[in-house]
């Protein structure tokens, strides 16, 4: 049988993925015929474009794909007849091809209002990657540039051209953005977080005439009112590709596209259509899952299997939308008569969320979520299953009050459920993936089912199928450190202390297999250090290079030098010390987030000598190269500020003093604030400490960085005594009970029970460890030394800092740029 | 430029070996770590993987980030296969054939290693 593809898009290429899944060459030949020179590409994501210009990135599959699969792939032949008697096409190179069945997948095209001067320069299409070519290079020349359309496409394309740096409107028709999706307060909502991000938006905007000189410079509104601007990128919908309907004799649906039934069958026996350029039921499906499964059907009678009939598709959509999550199920607008609205808007986080009951209250219709649309998976099933509501169905949106159960969650989904709406994956599909192949990972999942590989929405949801049903298998789901060691760190912990073991090669022997690798030998290192405190020195191949040359290694290969400066207090003879280093081994400085002095682009060579002048002035290791703690920041206190309630610089030194030289699973960080104006800024910290009139207050598991997370308190207004033993039993706890690499606020975000279980076992003892905890802290206290002063006394260990064997001169690569009178690290290739 | 230092790095097998270079005595070296090496301008890390009683030099070049910094990387195991990881991003390479083994950097020149009454040496063919 031979199969002639006409169009090579998302969908006409999701059919021949699809479709050789199932049949060889031999059983279906199949010819392809695209009219881009690009074979298919992702045009949900084509707004990534914009930042690289690599269209390789966004095909559907590379261009080999196509030969490996026996498909005789076409680009940039355009299919411009058929031949219903002969059953064969012409293309417009004059060639022609024979068929015994033809699927049509021709897309859309950018639909284009007829507004006079729509031909003008300037004026463009937002709709394939040579439109974003155009508008690329044009938008280089110009300042300003509007968008006609305020739908999904037309608000990215509005983020594209903002983030080109251009003066950037939205000019819409309707009264608010996205009318399909959103009623009016969720366009508002949606409107003014556009509007803080600097474009501007026009609604009720009719537009008359496009205006200029051969060029356009202004659109003039039906109101008489008129924008100046310099482009404009028209994205206003899609009209389906039928172009061939006419000659042919194949019927069109109202507004266009092949009228087909629901076999994907036009009014030829021998002829389907699918995805943008079919229609069904009067109506054109512009999303790529529909089409996905318009595919399928089609597929399933070529193959003469039982067909599954395609009967109309749900139009749900979520996104983030310049940076707003935008949710929009079911009946979005309530337009079922009867229907019940409940709604929910915050203004001040910006969050509007509705949900449409049936007229009996009994069942979920649909919704909106604008600002944030975590809960839109499970809406969305619910929805889609007719699964029964809480009592209390405000509960929806508003979630579980007063201690009431919350949606049930993952578990409560039927099989029958469609996870993947990309790849039409259902719950049932993926558990039974996971338990008869034996699947255990998030990524085995998405090769054998294909569930989250599409737009990727999915993939939380997938995730937590796939923990319930190991779970459900009995199968723990366990974070073993790596392939080398089959246990937990926690688990590690404990055999280490068990053990009594101190060398990585002996505990490998023992507990392990193979010969270590660069994820195990760094947290058994940490390990080693959290139990024992012993100096890392002694086993220094298995760190990382941080710890291997206790310096922070840095572009070029020059390593960074940060000594310790308890709560940023320092002396105007220490300061000078620190200048005098610099000066005499050419370092750059900069003043740290943490209150300490960088001193950058030290030579391997060079990091004794710098240490030995270090400490002789008096200073100490400032472990910036480890996994320990860092600094306690802290506020000038009650000595000199006029509000300061207690010292906080003498309790951070002194807390500082305490916990040098800390090993942790990842670095700590702490700050004591003398008043609750809160200079220090206690509250980012793993552990932060703030003056109360009583006393202190004592936060954990706060941090900045990547994932900011506040700081909880831990206990209030208590003494420093109490404030010190909390904070040794928290961060024992810590330091026992997380996997490797993740700071406090991660593992206290996966700490079961919350704040108030952290608080029953710090506070209140309820495991009864407190004790253990605290002194498991003191030992490692009495027995820590300052790694650099044992390395500066000790000439076998100083031999360990060259970069040649055979050689004394230093790396001859180590190239230095100026910037603003000081060096910099020469850029790297 | 880059491009013509990397060039520098081809891999030579054991038939290739013209200059035997002697480095030092087994116990200058780190066990179970690297060292750089000097000569004639190239940069060569060598590693002594004392736990599997094995050596291995190669090119001390990055090939992601073009930084001279393998013997500085922590060695280890994948499956059977001896690697080392570059300690900027970790990326790593295998030590027996030069291997990107996350498959997204080009591989690196590999050296032969000799070790002879105590004295560790190199080989290269010229």
């Amino acid at each position: 049988m031979k199969v002639v593809v006409v169009g090579n898009g998302m969908v006409g290429y999701k059919f021949c993925e699809k479709l050789r899944k199932k049949a060889t060459k031999e059983q279906i030949e199949v010819v392809v015929y695209g009219d881009e020179s690009l074979p298919a590409y992702d045009r949900v994501h084509l707004s990534e474009y914009f930042s690289d210009q690599n269209s390789d990135k966004l095909l559907m599959a590379a261009r080999d794909w196509y030969q490996s699969n026996d498909i005789n792939l076409k680009v940039g032949e355009l299919v411009t007849a058929i031949d219903r008697e002969n059953q064969q096409i012409t293309t417009h190179k004059g060639n022609t091809e024979s068929y015994d069945y033809l699927v049509l997948a021709t897309g859309s095209s950018a639909m284009v209002p007829p507004i006079k001067g729509v031909e003008k320069k300037g004026v463009y299409v937002y709709r394939k990657i040579e439109d974003l070519d155009q508008i690329i290079d044009f938008g280089k020349k110009v300042k300003r540039a509007a968008v006609l359309g305020g739908g999904l496409l037309g608000l990215e394309a509005a983020k594209a051209l903002m983030d080109m740096g251009l003066e950037t409107q939205v000019v819409e028709f309707a009264s608010r953005l996205m009318p399909r999706q959103l009623d009016d307060t969720g366009a508002e909502l949606l409107k003014s977080k556009i509007e803080s991000l600097g474009i501007e938006v026009l609604l009720n905007k009719n537009t008359k005439e496009i205006d200029g000189n051969g060029k356009l410079n202004r659109l003039v509104f039906a109101d008489d009112t008129e924008l100046q601007t310099d482009m404009l990128v028209i994205s206003c919908g899609i009209v389906s590709r039928d172009e061939l309907a006419d000659n042919a004799g194949l019927e069109k649906g109202p507004r266009g596209g092949y009228k087909v039934n629901s076999k994907m069958l036009t009014n030829d026996p021998k002829i389907f259509a699918i995805g943008e350029a079919a229609n069904y039921n009067g109506m054109v499906y512009g999303l790529v899952a529909p089409g996905y499964e318009m595919a399928d059907t089609v597929i399933s009678q070529l193959l003469e299997e039982e067909t599954t009939l395609f009967e109309g598709a749900d139009m749900s959509t979520k996104l983030k939308l310049i940076g707003v999550d935008v949710g929009s199920f079911g009946d979005a607008l309530g337009t079922t008569p009867n229907s019940i609205p409940i709604s929910y808007e915050d203004r001040n986080t910006g969050t509007y969320k509705r949900v449409n009951l049936s007229p009996d209250g009994k069942k979920l219709l649909g919704g909106i979520l604008v600002g944030d649309a975590e809960d839109y998976n499970i809406l969305h099933q619910f929805a889609l299953n007719g699964m029964a509501l809480p009592p209390n169905p405000e509960d929806l949106i508003l979630g579980a009050r007063d201690g009431g159960s919350d949606l049930g969650g993952i578990g409560a989904l039927p099989a029958t459920s469609q996870i993947c709406s990309c790849e039409n994956v259902t719950k049932g599909d993926i558990e039974e993936a996971v338990k008869s192949q034996g699947l255990e990972n998030i990524g085995q999942v998405k090769t054998c089912t294909k569930a989250g590989t599409g737009c990727g929405a999915c993939t939380p949801m997938v995730t937590d199928i796939l923990n319930e049903t190991l779970k459900s298998m009995g199968k723990s789901v366990r974070k073993v450190l790596c392939e080398h060691f089959d246990y937990t760190r926690q688990e590690l912990f404990d055999l280490v202390k068990v053990s009594g073991i101190q060398d990585y090669e002996r505990f490998l022997d023992e507990h392990g297999v193979g010969d270590g690798c660069e994820v195990c030998k760094p947290a058994m290192a940490s390990i080693f250090a959290s139990v024992y405190n012993d100096l890392i020195t002694k086993q220094d191949t298995i760190q990382d290079t941080n710890d291997r040359f206790l310096a922070n290694i840095q572009r070029g290969g020059s390593y960074s030098v940060i000594p310790r400066i308890p709560g940023g207090e320092i002396t105007p003879e220490k300061l000078i010390v620190i200048g005098e280093v610099a000066k005499e081994f050419e370092l750059y400085t900069k003043i740290t987030g943490g209150q300490r002095i960088d001193l950058l682009g030290a030579k391997l060579e060079d990091l004794p000598d710098i240490w030995e002048k270090l400490i002789n002035a008096g200073f100490e290791s400032g472990h910036a190269y480890g996994k320990a703690l860092r600094t306690v920041k802290s506020c000038v206190g009650s000595t000199w500020c006029r509000y300061g309630l207690h010292d906080s610089v003498s309790f951070a030194i002194e807390v500082e003093d305490r916990y040098k030289g800390l090993r942790a699973p990842h670095k700590l960080k702490s700050a004591v604030s003398g008043c609750r104006r809160e200079c220090a800024e206690a509250q980012s910290k793993d552990f932060g400490i703030i003056a109360t009139e009583a006393g202190w207050n004592l936060y954990v598991c706060g941090n900045g960085g990547a994932n900011p997370a506040h700081a909880q308190l831990l206990a209030g207004d208590i003494d420093s005594e109490t404030c010190i033993k909390y904070i040794d039993r928290f961060l024992m706890f810590y330091i026992k009970t997380a996997e490797p690499l993740n700071r406090t606020s991660v593992w206290f975000s996966k700490l079961e029970g919350g704040m108030d279980y952290l608080r029953s076992v710090i506070v209140e003892d309820s495991l009864g460890i407190a004790e253990q905890l605290e002194l498991e802290m003191q030992k490692l206290i009495e027995v820590y030394k300052c790694e650099w002063t044992e390395v500066v006394n000790n000439p076998e260990l100083r031999k360990k800092f060259t970069h040649f064997i055979n050689e004394k001169a230093g790396d001859p690569t180590l190239k230095f740029d100026k910037m603003r009178g000081q060096k910099i690290p020469t850029a790297w290739g | 430029m880059i491009n013509e230092i990397i060039a520098n790095y081809k891999t030579v097998t054991p038939a290739d070996v013209k200059v035997w270079y002697e480095v030092a005595n087994v116990s200058e070296f780190p066990k179970n770590g690297g060292v750089a090496l000097s000569y004639k301008g190239l940069q060569i890390a060598i590693f002594n993987f004392s736990r599997r009683d094995e050596w291995y030099a190669t090119q001390n070049l990055c090939p992601h980030k073009k930084q001279m910094i393998l013997s500085r990387g922590m060695i280890g195991s994948e499956g059977e296969e001896p690697k080392v990881a570059c300690p900027f991003h970790k990326k790593t390479f295998s030590l027996k054939s030069g291997k990107n083994l996350n498959g997204s950097e080009c591989d690196l020149a590999t050296y032969p290693v000799k070790v002879d009454d105590g004295m560790v040496y190199v080989g290269f063919s010229e």
